[in-house]
């Protein structure tokens, strides 16, 4: 469903990604590993076309990401960012049901506020928060928000950048298992990033290793610890020693 | 040698970024007119920033217009006592606070409060990634974040300018009336029939002008912004500098338009 096709991007001197080929079947979730600043969030923006790609394709469903009705391409996706990205201005309510309340998808206020309210409920948030501003939410709460809100509009495709970053491990547990739950009711196709071995091991059918700018292995998650590959175990290991230098 | 070259070659760097700035800011303003035309058009973001840039500005701008009134009657009464013309106050007042210290103040004024405010909120939404977010919930951000607040800046400065001159001219005539011995019904008089329709005219197309600069230029410097706290510390510094140079370079070029006529 999601193909990627020698993917090139550079900043400058610095070459973040240098030839990336990825393939994500439709209702598969995937994961991307790897450590910071290996260029894992430029992969997702480059798919949904917030960086422009040096070189290379990508293709959803067999269309060309580059070209085309912009606003029906990002209408397939939906999105959790690593800090929630909520927008402070608007209710929590008004957040989730951004893409319900203009453009395309728009309803009216009252049948968008309450497929908020059931999206809220749906990630273990009661309708009281919907009044709140994100500001008044902790850093749990938020993510769930963003999880709402990139379901919202039940997208066939969702992102997760970093969703567990900055959460305590039980929150981390709430918030992988509600990532795994929601993909599999939705049968949407996932793809998240992370460097959270647990977060791999909770919603991964396929683990992907980005390193050096390319795919170092590619598998499913049950083939994870016997990979064979030094990169592979040194990461899921968090060994100090091996290929992968401590200091990047 | 090496010296005055070195010299040569940073006052070039600095024409080149100068002139690149130029052409940034031109592009951007020329998108901003581009999304203004097309639909989808968000009417509850442009009455919010209607709000913001317009009504809540109304208190800095109105005490801002009264004081530099009552000081501008001050001053050219004890100028105007030089060669005993301390009865042309209301006449100068009138077309000081209309022709010029309105516009300008009121455009600064909104630099200062509307302009670094729209830099700051649009560079800590760059930041914390919901520029991004707006994108991927289909959204442009030039239309959802942009035009709103240009459009406000078009619609309410020239209403704020209005305002201020009338205020300003009644920061003059208080002082003028309390403090300088002026009749109230004469000092009216005088200023109502000293001021043309033009005087009014030029204040209000200034207003027009200032109002799209300050907020076209904090969108701008926003959505340049870069990381962390101090890209948006830079970003609000940058837009209200270039906000308050270039309603002052628009001031003088309109004044020469304005005078020619």
């Amino acid at each position: 469903m999601i193909e990627l096709a020698g993917v090139t991007k550079s900043f400058g001197a610095n070459r973040v990604l240098a030839g990336v080929d990825l393939s994500v079947g439709r209702g598969r979730s995937l994961v991307v590993i790897g450590g910071s600043g290996t260029g894992k969030s430029v992969l997702l923006k480059c798919i949904l076309g917030l960086e422009a790609p040096d070189a290379g394709r990508i293709t959803v469903d067999g269309r060309d990401a580059a070209t085309g009705d912009r606003e029906a391409f990002l209408a397939c996706f939906g999105m959790l960012f690593q800090g929630g990205a909520l927008f402070d201005s608007l209710p929590v309510w008004q957040n989730v049901s951004f893409r319900l309340l203009r453009g395309a998808l728009k309803r009216p206020r009252a049948e968008a506020r309450e497929i908020a309210i059931e999206k809220l409920r749906r990630v273990g948030l009661s309708p009281d928060v919907a009044d709140k501003v994100p500001a008044e939410l902790s850093g749990g709460m938020q993510k769930r928000v963003g999880l709402a809100r990139a379901i919202a509009a039940d997208p066939q495709i969702i992102f997760f950048d970093e969703p567990t970053t900055g959460l305590d491990p039980i929150m981390s547990g709430v918030i992988n298992d509600l990532i795994r739950e929601i993909v599999s009711e939705m049968g949407a196709t996932a793809l998240t990033i992370t460097h959270d071995m647990t977060s791999v091991r909770a919603i991964a059918d396929e683990v992907a290793m980005l390193h050096g700018g390319v795919i170092r292995w590619t598998g499913p998650v049950a083939a994870l610890d016997a990979s064979g590959d030094p990169y592979v175990d040194q990461f899921i290991h968090g060994r100090a020693e091996g290929p992968i230098a401590a200091l990047r | 040698m090496r010296l005055p070259l070195s010299l040569l070659a940073a006052l070039g760097a600095a024409v080149l970024s100068g002139l690149a700035a130029v052409g940034r800011v031109t592009l951007f303003a020329l998108a901003t007119f581009r999304h203004m035309l097309s639909p989808p058009f968000y009417g509850r973001e442009f009455l919010v920033a209607l709000g913001n840039v317009g009504w809540l500005s109304l208190p800095v701008v109105g005490l801002t217009a009264f004081f530099t009134g009552g000081a501008l009657a001050l001053q050219i009464y004890a100028g105007g006592a030089r060669f005993d013309a301390q009865a042309v106050v209301p006449q100068i007042v009138a077309l000081g606070m209309v022709r010029e210290l309105g516009p300008v103040l009121v455009g600064l004024m909104i630099a200062a409060r509307v302009t670094s405010s729209i830099a700051a909120e649009i560079a800590t939404m760059k930041v914390t990634e919901q520029i991004d977010a707006l994108v991927t919930l289909s959204t442009h951000p030039m239309k959802y974040l942009t035009v709103p607040r240009v459009l406000a800046g078009i619609v309410a400065v020239p209403l704020l300018v209005g305002l201020g001159d009338i205020i300003g001219i009644f920061g003059g005539f208080t002082v003028g009336v309390q403090s300088l011995g002026f009749n109230p019904s004469v000092y009216i008089r005088n200023t109502w029939d000293f001021l043309e329709p033009l005087d009014v005219i030029s204040s209000l197309v200034k207003g027009l002008a200032f109002g799209f600069i300050a907020t076209l230029m904090g969108c701008y410097a926003g959505m340049r912004s870069g990381r962390g706290a101090q890209g948006v510390g830079r970003a609000t510094k940058a837009s209200v500098e270039g906000a308050s140079v270039l309603i002052l370079a628009a001031n003088f070029l309109l004044t020469g338009v304005f005078f020619s006529l």
